[in-house]
């Protein structure tokens, strides 16, 4: 039988991979988003692990919501980046520097 | 046994596409990867008893989302070389600070506090007798219909901000107006034109180029 344990860990090397990711790929913005959805899936299996095993309904309804604002998220942070990309030709973060002082 | 044995291998397969989504050279594979990583994430949460967000992940992760990715990925002409440019040096930190991580947490996980026993009461209890979709739905639009709405317009407010991110009004391009179209008049098109009757009136008119 799949312990609860199997789960967290999973969850926990999911989210330690988008960790790393953020750290790897400093200056590419869309591998950064893509880390940054690797972390709230780790997150969503955490609660869909606890979800299960306590027996409660309402795990699920937050990954429902964290689904939705994942989307969201993930659909603005990609228009920002078209914009980023006519004014700047390119999405490296360390061209970002405009309001550095 | 059989269920242990396939959350091994889908577990083994969505930690392998998670690390090549980090590592990978070209982001369009990274996202490809980020999609085989969606695809076994979905069914891992079937096996726990999650049917209903396994699906919706396949279907707005994979059909929409990734979708999206892709298109980006695709549209931006990106310099490779210098967005790889000091990965090597951070692998270095990044690494440790993410096995560090596991370890702690493997470590946490490991001491039994949260073994299901020490768990509280379920403050939703998940009914034995429906499926998975008809009581997230049952407890979705009775006790949650508030953050449902709230989340509708979290959406709602994402397609706005999208759309109005990503419009451009440029210069010089012909567009058609039609408020303008619409409230022309006959006086402001229609021209009578005098002319003068000639002596050559009633001949073919290509003889007049200048008239």
């Amino acid at each position: 039988m799949i312990e609860l344990s199997d789960f967290l860990i999973l969850g926990a090397i999911l989210f330690s991979l988008g960790m790393a990711g953020i750290f790897l790929n400093r200056k590419n913005a869309i591998v950064l988003l893509m880390s940054i959805e690797l972390i709230l899936l780790a997150v969503n299996f955490n609660f869909i692990a606890f979800s299960t095993f306590m027996g409660d309904l309402a795990g699920q309804v937050f990954v429902f919501f964290i689904l939705t604002v994942a989307a969201a998220e993930s659909a603005i942070g990609l228009a920002i980046l078209v914009t980023l990309f006519r004014s700047r030709e390119s999405i490296n973060v360390a061209d970002l520097d405009t309001m550095k002082g | 046994m059989i269920e242990k044995l396939l959350f091994y291998v889908f577990a083994a397969v969505l930690i392998f596409a998670a690390t090549m989504v980090i590592t990978a050279r070209n982001p369009v594979h990274a996202a490809l990867f980020l999609v085989l990583a969606f695809f076994n994430s979905a069914v891992l949460w079937i096996i726990a008893g999650a049917e209903f967000l396994g699906i919706v992940l396949v279907l707005v992760y994979v059909g929409a989302v990734m979708v999206l990715f892709l298109f980006v990925v695709m549209m931006l002409d990106i310099n490779l070389a210098r967005l790889r440019e000091g990965f090597i040096r951070h692998l270095y930190i990044g690494l440790p600070i993410a096995a560090i991580i596991v370890v702690q947490m493997i470590l946490v996980v490991n001491t039994g506090a949260m073994s299901p026993g020490e768990m509280p009461e379920p403050a939703m209890p998940i009914p034995e007798d429906t499926g998975n979709t008809s009581m997230l739905g049952g407890v979705l639009y009775t006790v949650y219909v508030y953050p449902f709405e709230l989340a509708a317009v979290v959406l709602l407010v994402a397609i706005i901000a999208s759309i109005m991110l990503t419009l451009r009004r440029r210069d010089g391009v012909k567009h058609q107006d039609v408020a303008e179209q619409v409230r022309v008049r006959k006086e402001d098109r229609l021209r009578k034109a005098q002319f003068p009757r000639t002596a050559d009136d009633g001949r073919n008119d290509n003889e007049h180029p200048d008239r």
